[in-house]
């Protein structure tokens, strides 16, 4: 499953844990459960930390620790469940996130460009999108109407 | 019971009915099964046209008097009632 | 009306370029169906029980000549010569190929139209009155309002995977002719006491399984205000929705189980945080610009001139034509409600017929309206007679608007996979049984709208009098509902009791009807008498002979 991260395929420097399994050296990505349930020592680690929030867990739940974390995983368990994309907006636009946004699970090839305009920056790919598609979904569209967390310029902007 | 089985194709969503392993577009070209274990096996035939992306949604329906029990399956066999001019209903005459 | 710059022309052309991609992988067996549905859907292409079944959208249902004739051009050159205008200002056709879709949106695209959001979980197509910009109670045009919302809602990256989809309705007068308390969300164009414009915004209506009417979340929003405040609405939406059960997944079934005070609080709290953070504010300018492209046409200086009220002439200008705020100028209702005609449909030569009146009379643009007839918002009021007869030889001169002969009907069981029963041919007895225009005319403004199914897409519980098909062991029921109603006054009907069969429900609406004949006092339409009476009355005469058979 190649992992694209800022545009590119990238190496996944993070390993998911389990919430039974014991903790390897290194970053570590763990379930919003666990991390409550082992914060202080989570925190207290010298490695990268990252947790998943399931689509019914919003953003806001992490409150101030949110900045101690360098990654936040949306996990999509139906691509059909659109609450990712207002987690991923609160947490570029309201909660001034500034870590690694990445999606994981079944989203499409023709949510991509969606996800990465409300601030997803990285993308575990399932087996169906090549790199390639991934760059061309993101070309399908050349401009937008509405302001997102991307930052790009709207249409209505453009008209100036 | 006798019962039919049915499918729209993928390409133009037209109503096909299963024949002998394949598919026609008319009921009364189609094949009757008196034979649940029969009917239940074309069914699983039929997956394999919706695996190869030909058809969607295949199901099999009842006959009775050699007429479909359902109301929707009279209709999808014939045309809009309120249009007789459309649909297979007109490509019989 | 709106035109499209380069930027909307090359978002049209690119969307329909996306959605070709779609369909190419769908036939290669890159997308299963459980993938491709909500991808189809949300370009408006359902399938349906013949063929495949595609939603074009008309923006708060404007449309031009030009469009009406390609229109006409796809349905013969792709469908079988025919389209349905529905509910929601939109227009179907019955029978185009998977394949030939992106080619009909290629066409489409040509003349500025799509299907974009026209069906999904996301947020619809936008309607707006239909007498828009015509009407002489309104405050000002809704239709730059609603062309605003469009373009914020088009291809929404946060709203577009929503539980359930979501329509928004817009209207400026203070007669409510876009059913806006049956919307999952509405904009209202009101004054404030200082005379200043802004909008009353509603939430949580809706019809289908749970009929709720919607209630006011946003007292006055202020114009810049507006697309946060929506943005707002869809994201308490997004997040709080249910998506466990589809049945209960429409914003009406989250706001009513919030309650309004706990939905007010959310609202305004996410709404502060958006103004806040200081985006989505619309500029002055940016609305001037849209709302110059629906500036009224130049009028004529003219004055009111006494209509000609002698013949099937002055027949049609009382039933179909209504006031309009410039002097010596009317708005002309087309029936598409031919007696025993499909409530809806136009054919090709209809449509090109339509378009060619438009262009020798001078009229820009043509409306869709919700009741499923079409609207000429500026007709010169001495052009009136020439054009009666024009409509007369392309039979759609049918002096029945607002009238029991002008039914509201969804496709139901002759085209629609959903249906449970069929709704057409009801209708078309109906309006057979009551073809007497004198009965019709006596009986005044009275509302039928059917369904074939719970789905409500025949609006039935906000018919005067309502109808909704329903499947019996296999066999054709209709159940009747009285009261309800679309309109500033909006109600839910209330279900009689129990079904009719196919050949007693037209006995059984007639049998109501006589009974408000008797019943009324004067002034009163069925609806009042309904409301001052309640069902008694006419439940104790709609069942017949059959009153205690065992249904
Ligand atoms: C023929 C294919 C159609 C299908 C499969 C279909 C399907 C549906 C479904 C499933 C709903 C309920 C959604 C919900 O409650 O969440 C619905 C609602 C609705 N449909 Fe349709 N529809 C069709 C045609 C039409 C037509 C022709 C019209 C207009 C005449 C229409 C207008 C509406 C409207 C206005 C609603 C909203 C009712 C509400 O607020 O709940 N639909 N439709
Ligand atoms: S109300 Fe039911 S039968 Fe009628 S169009 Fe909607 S889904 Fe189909």
């Amino acid at each position: 499953m190649p992992l694209i991260r800022n545009g590119a395929v990238a190496e996944d420097t993070y390993v998911t844990v389990a919430d039974d399994a014991a903790l390897p050296d290194g970053a570590v990505i763990v379930s919003l459960k666990r991390f409550r349930a082992e914060r202080s020592d989570l925190l207290a680690r010298n490695h990268a930390l990252g947790v998943v929030l399931t689509s019914d867990q919003s953003p806001e739940t992490l409150g101030p620790d949110l900045d101690r974390l360098s990654v936040v995983v949306l996990e999509f368990p139906k691509f059909r469940d659109g609450r990712p994309f207002s987690w991923a907006r609160l947490l570029r636009t309201r909660l001034k996130f500034t870590g690694e946004i990445r999606a994981r699970g079944d989203f499409l090839y023709d949510q991509i460009a969606y996800l990465k305009r409300v601030g997803v920056d990285a993308f575990e790919l399932p087996p169906a999108i090549t790199p390639e598609l991934f760059a061309r979904a993101l070309s399908e569209m050349t401009n937008v109407y509405q302001p997102s967390a991307d930052g790009r310029e709207t249409i209505s902007a453009l008209r100036g | 019971m006798v019962q039919m089985l049915t499918a729209n194709r993928l390409i133009d969503g037209r109503v096909l009915y299963w024949k002998e392993g394949g598919w026609v577009e008319t009921l009364e070209d189609a094949e009757r099964f008196t034979d649940t274990a029969a009917a239940e096996a074309a069914l699983t035939a039929a997956k394999d046209f919706v695996a190869r992306n030909l058809v969607v949604n295949p199901y099999l329906f009842e006959i009775k008097d050699g007429r479909p029990v359902k109301e929707r399956e009279i209709i999808r066999a014939a045309g809009p009632s309120v249009r007789t001019d459309l649909g297979k209903q007109a490509d019989h005459v | 009306m709106y035109r499209y710059d380069e930027f909307d022309a090359r978002f049209v052309r690119e969307r329909t370029e996306q959605f070709r991609f779609q369909v190419e992988r769908r036939l290669k067996g890159e997308l299963t169906e459980d993938q491709f549905k909500p991808l189809r859907l949300m370009n408006g292409l359902y399938l349906q029980l013949h063929a495949y079944m595609l939603r074009i959208a008309v923006p708060y249902g404007t449309l031009s000549a030009r469009q009406f004739r390609k229109l006409a051009e796809i349905a013969r050159k792709y469908d079988k010569g025919y389209g349905h205008f529905t509910t929601r200002q939109n227009m179907q056709f019955n029978w185009p190929a998977l394949k030939d879709v992106p080619d009909i949106l290629g066409e489409l695209a040509t003349v500025e139209m799509h299907c974009i959001q026209t069906s999904g979980n996301c947020i619809r197509n936008v309607t707006a009155d239909h007498f828009a910009g015509a009407a002489a109670d309104e405050i000002e045009d809704p239709r730059p309002v609603a062309e605003l919302i469009r373009q914020w809602s088009s291809l929404h990256p946060e709203f577009s995977f929503l539980p359930r989809k979501f329509k928004i309705a817009v209207i400026a007068a203070r007669e409510d002719r876009a059913a806006l308390r049956y919307h999952d969300a509405a904009v209202e164009i009101v004054k404030n006491a200082e005379g200043r414009t802004g909008y009353r915004v509603w939430v949580g209506g809706g019809m289908g399984r749970t009929p709720y009417l919607g209630y006011v979340v946003g007292d006055f929003v202020e114009k810049p205000d507006l697309l946060g405040f929506l943005e707002a609405i869809m994201r308490v939406y997004n997040e709080n929705g249910r998506r466990d059960n589809l049945f209960k997944a429409r914003i009406k079934i989250l706001a009513h189980s919030l309650g309004e005070t706990e939905m007010r609080e959310r609202v305004l709290r996410e709404f502060k945080e958006i103004k806040a953070a200081g985006y989505l504010q619309v500029p002055e300018a940016e609305r001037a610009r849209i709302a110059a492209y629906f500036a009224p046409p130049e009028f004529e200086t003219l004055t009111d001139e006494p209509l000609p009220t002698d013949g099937d002439l002055g027949r049609w200008i009382a039933n179909n034509v209504a006031p309009h705020k410039q002097p010596g100028y009317a708005i002309a209702t087309i029936s598409l409600k031919p007696i025993g005609g499909v409530p809806g449909d136009i054919n090709a030569d209809q449509l090109d017929g339509v378009a060619q009146l438009m262009d020798d009379f001078g009229l820009t643009e043509i409306r869709a309206s919700h009741e499923q007839n079409l609207v000429l918002p500026h007709v010169r009021q001495k052009d009136l007679p020439a054009v009666f007869a024009r409509l007369t030889a392309l039979g759609l001169a049918t002096p029945n608007a607002g009238l029991i002969t002008d039914i509201i009907c969804c496709p139901g069981l002759d085209y629609c996979d959903l249906a449970n029963a069929r709704s057409i041919p009801i209708a078309q007895e109906i309006a057979k049984r009551f073809a007497d225009l004198e009965r019709q005319e006596d009986i005044g403004e009275l509302k039928i709208k059917m369904s074939g199914c719970i789905n409500a897409c025949g609006h039935h519980h906000a018919g005067h009098i309502g109808i909704l098909g329903v499947d019996k062991k296999g066999v054709e029921y209709y159940q009747l509902l009285l009261g309800g109603s679309a309109a500033e006054d909006a109600s839910i009907g209330e279900i009689m009791g129990p079904g009719f069969g196919e050949h007693e429900i037209v006995d059984a609406v007639d049998r109501v009807v006589e009974a408000y004949r008797k019943l009324r006092q004067p002034g009163e339409r069925f609806l009042d008498t309904y409301r001052r009476l309640g069902m008694e009355p006419f439940k104790n005469v709609a069942y017949g002979e059959q009153l205690h058979a065992a249904h």
